[in-house]
C-alpha cells in the first residue's frame, strides 16, 4: 500500500496544456464557457463504434488519460445514450450495425450532436462503401461535425470536438 | 521458481502427421506447394474429417482455415501447428456439391473459422456440432456467399440493414435462471458485440457470444487491390495489431514473389512489432486492474502508454505506427539523433515496469509455478537469431494472464534493446516484381495476441486473387466462453479484458 502511495506522490501532476500552443487551451477554456452555458457545465459523449478496426478507440481512450484529460473541460464519456449530449461514432457504419447506431441515435436527447471521428466515419476510409458496409456515417445520422485522421490524434480529436461546440449557439 | 521446462504449445509434430497421412493413403505430395515455411498436403474431401482424427492424436494444434473459389470448384485449407512448425492440408469440393466433412467434432478451435467458411463460400460441413450461421447477420440473403467470385463487392444490400433477431441462443432453463442481452453497443469505449449471460442470482452460468457486428468485408475488399493497397487494408484489421497484420500480409507477399527483404527492414519492422507489444501489454495491465475498480494501475499503465506512443510519433512517424510497413520493407527509419532517446526510453519503461508489477500482482501463488522459458517456434527473420524467452503459466486466471503480459514486456523490451544495438546498415525495401505467374504464400507472425496468419494468393499481375487474415482473436474468443463459468455476472469486464480479443479482427 505505502509503496503504491510513494509511486502516486512521485508521479505527481502530468496534466498539461494540451499543446504548448496557447491557442489550444484558449479554445479550450471558450469551450468550458460554452459547456458551461449549454450543457450546464457537462458535455455528455456517448461512443458508437460502428464498424470501426479499433485504432480510433484507442485515440479516444487516450483523450481520458493524464496528458489530455479532456474531464477537465467538462466532457466525459457516459455509459448510455440517454444521458448524452453527443454521439461519437467511429468507423464506417457496417451493415450488422446500421440498425443499432440508428437505435442509439434515437435515444439520445435534443440535441443530439453528433460527430464522425476519424476517415472512416467521415468518408469511408479504407472501407468505403460494400455489401458489408454503408460507408461514411453521414450516409445513416446526420451528422454535425467530422474529425478526419486515421486516426486522429488525441489533440485532433479534441480540437474537433471544441471547434464543433464552439460552432453551436 | 520450480518447473522451468521447454516451452511449447503443443508437443506432437507435423512431420509426423505428414508421414501418417501419407502411409494411411489419406493425402498425397503437391508439386504445387504455397511459399512459406510449411509443409503441404492434398487431401480428399471425403477424408477431410479423418485428417483432422489423425492430427488430434497426435496432439497437434488446429490454427485456421480458409477457403477459395475457383469455379467450378471450392478449395478449403487448413493450417496445423506442432512444435516443429506448419502444415497445410488442402481439399477440393464442387461449388454445387459443396459437402465436406467438419473438423470441429477433433479441434473444437475450427468451430466458428468453419461456420464463417459457410457463411462466406457455401461449404456445408456435414457434421458440424453447431450449423448456425456465424458472420452473417441480415446484411445479405441466406444462399448468397459474398467470398464466391460472381458475388459482386457491392452486393445487393437492402436500404436497411434489420436488426439480427432470428439469432437463436442456446437456452438454458430451470428454476430462478435469468438471462441477460448485453451490446452490442457496450457501455465503454470498446468494440460492439452482442453476449447473452445466463445466471442464477449473482453466478454465472453460461455465456454466449454472438460477433460479425463489424464485419465490413475485408477479405472481399482485397480481392483485386495491388500489393501497397493489401498493406494498408492489413494494417486496419485490427488497429491494436496494425503491425502485425500489415507485417503478416507483406511477409506472405514476399515469400510469394520470392523477394528478399532487406536486413535493416526486418530489423525496423521487428522493432515496430515490439513496440506494438509493449503498448498494448501496458495499456491492458492498467485497463485489467481499473475493471476491478483500480484505478492508479489505469493511470500508470496509460502515462507510460502515451508516451510511448508520443515517441512512436516522432521517431517513426505515427502514433499507432500504421502504414510503416510496405510490400518489400518499410518507410520509415530510424534518425540517428533518436537513439539515445530510445535506448533511455526502454531503461525508464523498464524501471516503471518492474516497479509496478509487484504493487499490482502480490500474491505469493505468483512467484510460483512459472512454467516455463524456451525458443518461440518457428522463429522468423529477424528473430531467428535472437533468444526469445515466452512466459507461460499452470493456472489459467486474470492474474496470471495479467503476469504473462507484465514478462512479456520485459523480455520485449531487451529484445528492443538488442534490436536497436545491432541494427545492420543498408536498404529499407527492396521492389515485389510480379513473377509473370499466379503464386501464393503464407505469413506468420507472431502478434501481441498470438499468432497471426495471412494467406496471400496473387494473380501474373501482382494483384491479390484471395487473402485471407486470421487474427489471434478468432482463437481467443471462445476461452472467454469458457472461462466465465462460475465467476459472478459484475466479473465479466475484467475477465473479458484479460482476455481482449478484437471484434474487428474477428469480424472482418
Ligand atoms: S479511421 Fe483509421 S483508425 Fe479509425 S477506424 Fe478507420 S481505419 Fe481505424
Amino acid at each position: 500500500m505505502l509503496s503504491i502511495l510513494n509511486k502516486i506522490r512521485r508521479t505527481g501532476h502530468l496534466t498539461e496544456a494540451v499543446e504548448a500552443d496557447e491557442q489550444v487551451v484558449k479554445l479550450g477554456k471558450a469551450c468550458q464557457r460554452e459547456i458551461a452555458v449549454s450543457f450546464g457545465g457537462s458535455l455528455a459523449i456517448r461512443m458508437v463504434d460502428a464498424g470501426s478496426c479499433n485504432g480510433c478507440e484507442l485515440e479516444m481512450h487516450a483523450v481520458n488519460n493524464s496528458f489530455y484529460d479532456i474531464e477537465r473541460y467538462g466532457i466525459h464519456f457516459v455509459a448510455s445514450p440517454r444521458h448524452a449530449d453527443m454521439l461519437l461514432v467511429t468507423g464506417v457504419v457496417s451493415r450488422h450495425m446500421q440498425a443499432a447506431l440508428k437505435r442509439t441515435y434515437a435515444a439520445v436527447p435534443a440535441p443530439k450532436l453528433v460527430v464522425a471521428m476519424g476517415d472512416c466515419a467521415a468518408n469511408g476510409g479504407e472501407f468505403g462503401v460494400s455489401y458489408a458496409s454503408c460507408g461514411a456515417v453521414e450516409n445513416v445520422i446526420p451528422v454535425d461535425a467530422v474529425i478526419p485522421g486515421c486516426p486522429p490524434t488525441p489533440l485532433q480529436l479534441l480540437q474537433g470536438i471544441l471547434t464543433l461546440l464552439q460552432k453551436k449557439p | 521458481m520450480s518447473g522451468r521446462q521447454e516451452y511449447t504449445v503443443t508437443s506432437g509434430k507435423v512431420v509426423d502427421l505428414k508421414a501418417q497421412l501419407l502411409k494411411q493413403g489419406l493425402a498425397v505430395e503437391s508439386a504445387q506447394v504455397p511459399a512459406g515455411p510449411v509443409l503441404y498436403l492434398e487431401v480428399l474431401a471425403d477424408d477431410w474429417g479423418r485428417v483432422a482424427r489423425v492430427a488430434v492424436d497426435l496432439e497437434l494444434r488446429w490454427s485456421a482455415v480458409w477457403g477459395e473459389h475457383h469455379s467450378p470448384q471450392l478449395l478449403v485449407t487448413s493450417l496445423i501447428a506442432g512444435c516443429d512448425g506448419h502444415i497445410l492440408l488442402r481439399t477440393m469440393v464442387s461449388e454445387n456439391q459443396s459437402r465436406l466433412p467438419s473438423q470441429t467434432p477433433y479441434f473444437p478451435a475450427a468451430n466458428r473459422p468453419e461456420r464463417h467458411l459457410q457463411d462466406m463460400f457455401g461449404v456445408q460441413f456435414v457434421d458440424h456440432p453447431d450449423g448456425r450461421r456465424w458472420i452473417r447477420h441480415q446484411g445479405w440473403a441466406e444462399g448468397e456467399f459474398p467470398l464466391r467470385k460472381d458475388f459482386p463487392v457491392a452486393g445487393n444490400p437492402a436500404a436497411e440493414t434489420p436488426p439480427d433477431c432470428s439469432y437463436t441462443f442456446e437456452p438454458v432453463t430451470g428454476e430462478g435462471v435469468y438471462e441477460v442481452p448485453v451490446g452490442p453497443v457496450h457501455a465503454g469505449i470498446i468494440e460492439p458485440g452482442h453476449f447473452r449471460f445466463q445466471a442464477i442470482g449473482e453466478d454465472m452460468l453460461y455465456l454466449e457470444e454472438h460477433l460479425g457486428y463489424v464485419h465490413k468485408g475485408i477479405e472481399k475488399l482485397a480481392e483485386g487491390r495491388d500489393l501497397a493497397g493489401l498493406a494498408r487494408l492489413a494494417g486496419r484489421i485490427s488497429g491494436d495489431s496494425s503491425v502485425g497484420h500489415c507485417w503478416a500480409a507483406c511477409q506472405a507477399a514476399e515469400r510469394a514473389l520470392g523477394v528478399e527483404v532487406p536486413a535493416r527492414a526486418l530489423y525496423l519492422r521487428a522493432i515496430m512489432a515490439e513496440r506494438e507489444r509493449i503498448a498494448n501489454h501496458i495499456g491492458d495491465i492498467g485497463a485489467i486492474c481499473n475493471d476491478v475498480g483500480f484505478t492508479f494501475a489505469l493511470v500508470q499503465g496509460s502515462k507510460i502508454r502515451e508516451r510511448w506512443q508520443r515517441n512512436n510519433a516522432t521517431v517513426f512517424g505515427h502514433r499507432l505506427l500504421m502504414d510503416r510497413i510496405i510490400p518489400g520493407g518499410v518507410c520509415c527509419d530510424i534518425d540517428p539523433s533518436y537513439m539515445p532517446t530510445l535506448r533511455a526510453e526502454i531503461i525508464e519503461v523498464r524501471a516503471e515496469v518492474e516497479e509496478l508489477m509487484p504493487m499490482l500482482l502480490e500474491y505469493p501463488s505468483l512467484q510460483d509455478r512459472l512454467r516455463t522459458t524456451g525458443i518461440l517456434s518457428p522463429p522468423y527473420p529477424p528473430y531467428d537469431t535472437l533468444e526469445v524467452e515466452v512466459p507461460a503459466y499452470i493456472d489459467g486466471d486474470v492474474a496470471k494472464r495479467t503476469r504473462v503480459r507484465g514478462d512479456e514486456i520485459l523480455i520485449s523490451l531487451t529484445l528492443l534493446e538488442n534490436l536497436l544495438e545491432n541494427l545492420p546498415a543498408g536498404e529499407l525495401m527492396v521492389d515485389c516484381h510480379n513473377t509473370g505467374a499466379e503464386c501464393d504464400g503464407v505469413g506468420l507472425i507472431e502478434g501481441w495476441r498470438g499468432e497471426i496468419v495471412a494467406y496471400l494468393r496473387l494473380d501474373a499481375d501482382g494483384k491479390v486473387l484471395r487473402y485471407f487474415p486470421r487474427d489471434p482473436s478468432w482463437l481467443n474468443w471462445p476461452a472467454l466462453e469458457e472461462l466465465i463459468h462460475n465467476n459472478i455476472v459484475p466479473d465479466f469486464p475484467v475477465c473479458n479484458k484479460s482476455v481482449n480479443g478484437s471484434y474487428s479482427g474477428q469480424d472482418l
